[in-house]
C-alpha cells in the first residue's frame, strides 16, 4: 500500500515529468495559451499514460526484446486514436483548440519514457499508479505554465475576465515567445525552490 | 508560384520548431554543439521528406479508399517508425561514413514530433503530392535553419556568467525566445 502510493505521488512533484525531468516540450510550450486547454492536454495525455502502462505492464513477458519499442509504440497510438475519437464526439470545442497536438501525443516522450522506464518492469497496478501520478504532475506543470500565460497575455483565467477594460494585455505571453519565457523561467523557478530544500 | 509560397511559409513564416513548436526535444537536446545539430538537422530533413510523401501515399491509396481514416495516427506513426529503421540500414550498407555521422540519431527521429506534424499537416492542408515534398523538404529546412542558429547561440552562453538556477535548460529557453521574438519580422512575408 505504501509502495502504491509512493509511486502514485512521486510523478507529482519529485519527478515532475515537465518541470523536473524536462520531458514533453512540444505540447508543454504549444498548447498553454488558456488554461482551459492546458487542463484539456494533461487529462488526455493522462488518459493515454494510465492506459498504455496498464496493457505494456501486462505484456511485458510476452514481448521480445528486440521489437518492444515498435510494440509499445502501436499501444500508445492505439490508445491516442481512442482519446481523438471520445474527444472529437463528446468535447469537439477541446479538440479544434488543440488541433494537431491530440496526435502527437503519440510521440510525446513522457509515455514511451514511462512505458521503457517503469512499466515494462513493473506489476500492473503499481503501473497504473505511476501513469496517474506522471499524468497529473504533467497537468500540474501545463495549469502552472498556462495561468501565467493566460493572465498576462489575455487577462482572463478560465476564460473569465480578471481586470478592468483599461487593462491591456501583454499580448507576446500567448505568442510563441512567451511559451519559450515561461516554461524557462517557472523550470528556473523550480530549480532555486529546490536547491534551497537540499541544502 | 504557389510551391515557393509554401517554402516560404513553412520555413520562414511557420517555422516549425519557433512557431509551431514541433521538434523542441531535439531542438533542445542535440543543439549544444554546431557540428552534431548540422549532423541531426540532415538526418531530420531527409526523413521528414521521405516520411512526407510515403505517409500521402498510404492515406490517399490506402486508408482513404478503404475508408479506415481513423487509422491515421497509428498507420504514420508505423510507417515513420519503419522508414526510419529502412534508412538507417540502408546508409549503414551503401556509406558507412555517413552511418558514423548520423547513427545515433536516426533512431530519435522516430518520436520527433516534427516528423509525425509534418505528415498530418500535409494531410489537413489538402495539398497534392508535389506540394506535400515540398512541404516535407521545407520542414525539414525550417528544422535545420533554427537547430543550427540556435547551435551558435548556445556555444556562446557556455562561457557566459550565468546566475545559477537559470544554468542549463532555462537560459536556453530565454535564447530560444529572443529567437522566436526575431522570427517574427518574417510574419510580413506572405
Amino acid at each position: 500500500m505504501n509502495r502504491l502510493w509512493k509511486d502514485l505521488t512521486n510523478g507529482l512533484i519529485k519527478e515532475n515529468p515537465t518541470l523536473r525531468l524536462v520531458l514533453g516540450t512540444c505540447p508543454t510550450l504549444a498548447v498553454t495559451t488558456a488554461v482551459f486547454n492546458g487542463i484539456g492536454m494533461g487529462l488526455a495525455a493522462t488518459a493515454v499514460l494510465i492506459g498504455s502502462n496498464l496493457i505494456i505492464s501486462l505484456i511485458k513477458k510476452i514481448v521480445p526484446n528486440e521489437v518492444r519499442i515498435p510494440v509499445y509504440v502501436v499501444v500508445i497510438a492505439s490508445f491516442v486514436t481512442v482519446v481523438q475519437m471520445l474527444l472529437k464526439a463528446y468535447v469537439p470545442a477541446l479538440d479544434k483548440q488543440l488541433g494537431i497536438f491530440i496526435p502527437l501525443i503519440v510521440v510525446n516522450c513522457i509515455i514511451l519514457a514511462r512505458a521503457e522506464s517503469f512499466a515494462a518492469k513493473n506489476p500492473p497496478l503499481n503501473s497504473v499508479m505511476d501513469g496517474i501520478g506522471m499524468g497529473l504532475g504533467f497537468t500540474l506543470a501545463l495549469v502552472i505554465i498556462s495561468s501565467v500565460r493566460e493572465i498576462l497575455g489575455a487577462g482572463t483565467f478560465f476564460g473569465i475576465q480578471l481586470f478592468g477594460a483599461s487593462f491591456k494585455p501583454a499580448l507576446i505571453m500567448i505568442l510563441p515567445p512567451g511559451g519559450f519565457m515561461v516554461f524557462g523561467l517557472t523550470i528556473a523557478a523550480v530549480n532555486r525552490l529546490t536547491a534551497g530544500k537540499k541544502s | 508560384m504557389n510551391l515557393l509560397v509554401i517554402l516560404v511559409s513553412v520555413v520562414f513564416v511557420n517555422n516549425f520548431v519557433l512557431s509551431r513548436f514541433l521538434g523542441i526535444c531535439p531542438f533542445l537536446g542535440v543543439s549544444k554543439k554546431l557540428e552534431t545539430a548540422v549532423g541531426m538537422s540532415i538526418a531530420v530533413t531527409f526523413v521528414m521528406a521521405l516520411a512526407s510523401v510515403m505517409s500521402w501515399l498510404v492515406q490517399t491509396y490506402l486508408l482513404v479508399p478503404l475508408g479506415i481514416e481513423y487509422m491515421q495516427t497509428i498507420a504514420f506513426i508505423l510507417v515513420i517508425a519503419g522508414l526510419v529503421q529502412f534508412v538507417e540500414m540502408v546508409i549503414k550498407k551503401t556509406s558507412p561514413t555517413l552511418y558514423q555521422a548520423l547513427g545515433v540519431y536516426l533512431p530519435l527521429i522516430t518520436t520527433n514530433c516534427a516528423v509525425l506534424g509534418v505528415a498530418i499537416l500535409n494531410i489537413q492542408s489538402n495539398f497534392n503530392l508535389i506540394e506535400t515534398l515540398v512541404n516535407g523538404v521545407g520542414g525539414g529546412l525550417s528544422f535545420t535553419l533554427a537547430i543550427v542558429l540556435f547551435a551558435g547561440v548556445r556555444e556562446r552562453l557556455e562561457t557566459a556568467p550565468i546566475p545559477k538556477a537559470l544554468e542549463g535548460f532555462p537560459i536556453a529557453m530565454l535564447a530560444a525566445s529572443l529567437l522566436s521574438i526575431a522570427f517574427f519580422a518574417f510574419q510580413g512575408l506572405i
